[in-house]
């Protein structure tokens, strides 16, 4: 046997190794990005969620107007730390719109009361459709959408400060 | 008791990551026509998790998992077909969602890899025995 094949299979062998081991130690990311981005929102309607906020519908994401998104719920960890954040946003002018996942309505009206309200709307989706539909995996996600209802941007997980100013370009740039 | 209390609450904790709404009607529930449900369980046990993500849906009882066999029963039992729902989850999530991996650019090797693994083990194998007889 040659030299040059004797050591082919250690070599090929460092190699698979070398391959395993960076793929192994490589940090997993368990993110699932939404393959909507880019796609007009799916159509649906839901009913109000909450006593005095209207429902949530695709026509009027496509009003014209951007618009952010926020899917969330009251029973959501991570949602009350990103109230604050989304508070700034509405106050600088950005509709934002809700949709909450599997929530009761006296939950959500207790969630607001104590985290305040960003929300122009709240729809309510009780068997996750609609978040199936945007191909959202959790809460709270956030979709910025343009005036013609295309999904522009997805944020998952819960929007930090530092997150805020990004978001509230990416609304107006949406325009 | 205090303390017991606290402790309580660390253990029940992980509760809060679930809504108190009770699992949608199919979630839990055959259709009752067997060959719609097992349509529908076929489909269920090739769809990934995208909570506990090393499950299939089927196995899985995130709340989510719970949603998305409650969707597939009631598109199923609509007459919608298991390869539409399946191009439905796959659209919005991507061909990870699915753990039958359709044939594409990025996954035409490992549909090819038995029959080049086996033509290579052929290759070798007659050279081998070849070089012997000689």
């Amino acid at each position: 046997m040659k030299d040059s094949t004797k050591w082919a299979p250690l070599i090929a062998f460092i190699l698979l190794a070398s391959a395993l081991t960076y793929g192994l130690a490589k940090p997993d990311n368990r993110n699932i990005t939404s393959k909507m981005i880019g796609a007009s929102v799916p159509s649906f309607t839901l009913p109000p969620a909450a006593a005095g906020l209207p429902g949530l519908s695709s026509a009027e994401l496509a009003n014209g107007k951007p618009h952010l998104v926020n899917i969330f719920a009251s029973w959501c960890v991570p949602c009350i730390a990103e109230a604050p954040q989304l508070k700034a946003i509405a106050q600088a002018g950005v509709p934002v719109v809700g949709i909450a996942v599997r929530d009761r309505p006296e939950a959500l009206a207790r969630f607001l009361g104590r985290n305040g309200n960003p929300f122009r709307a709240i729809g309510a989706d009780d068997a996750s459709q609609v978040q199936m539909a945007f191909g959202s995996s959790g809460v709270p996600e956030s979709f910025v959408v343009d005036g013609k209802g295309m999904i522009l941007q997805q944020t998952i997980g819960p929007i930090n400060p530092q997150d805020v100013p990004g978001v509230i370009a990416a609304v107006q740039a949406a325009r | 008791m205090r303390r017991i209390l606290i402790a309580l609450a660390i253990v029940a904790a992980p509760a809060l990551a679930d809504s108190d709404l009770p699992p949608a009607p199919l979630a839990d529930t055959q259709l009752p026509d067997p060959k719609q449900e097992a349509q529908a369980k076929a489909l269920m046990e090739t769809i990934r998790c995208l909570v506990c993500q090393g499950q299939s849906i089927a196995d899985s009882n995130a709340e989510l998992a719970g949603d998305m066999r409650a969707m597939i029963r009631e598109r199923i039992a609509a007459g919608e077909k298991p390869v539409v729902i399946r191009a439905w989850l796959v659209r919005r999530y991507g061909a990870w969602v699915t753990y039958e991996p359709p044939l594409d650019s990025a996954t035409w090797l490992l549909w090819a890899a038995p029959v080049l693994l086996l033509g290579l083990g052929i290759f070798i194998a007659r050279r081998s025995f070849r070089r012997r007889r000689a």
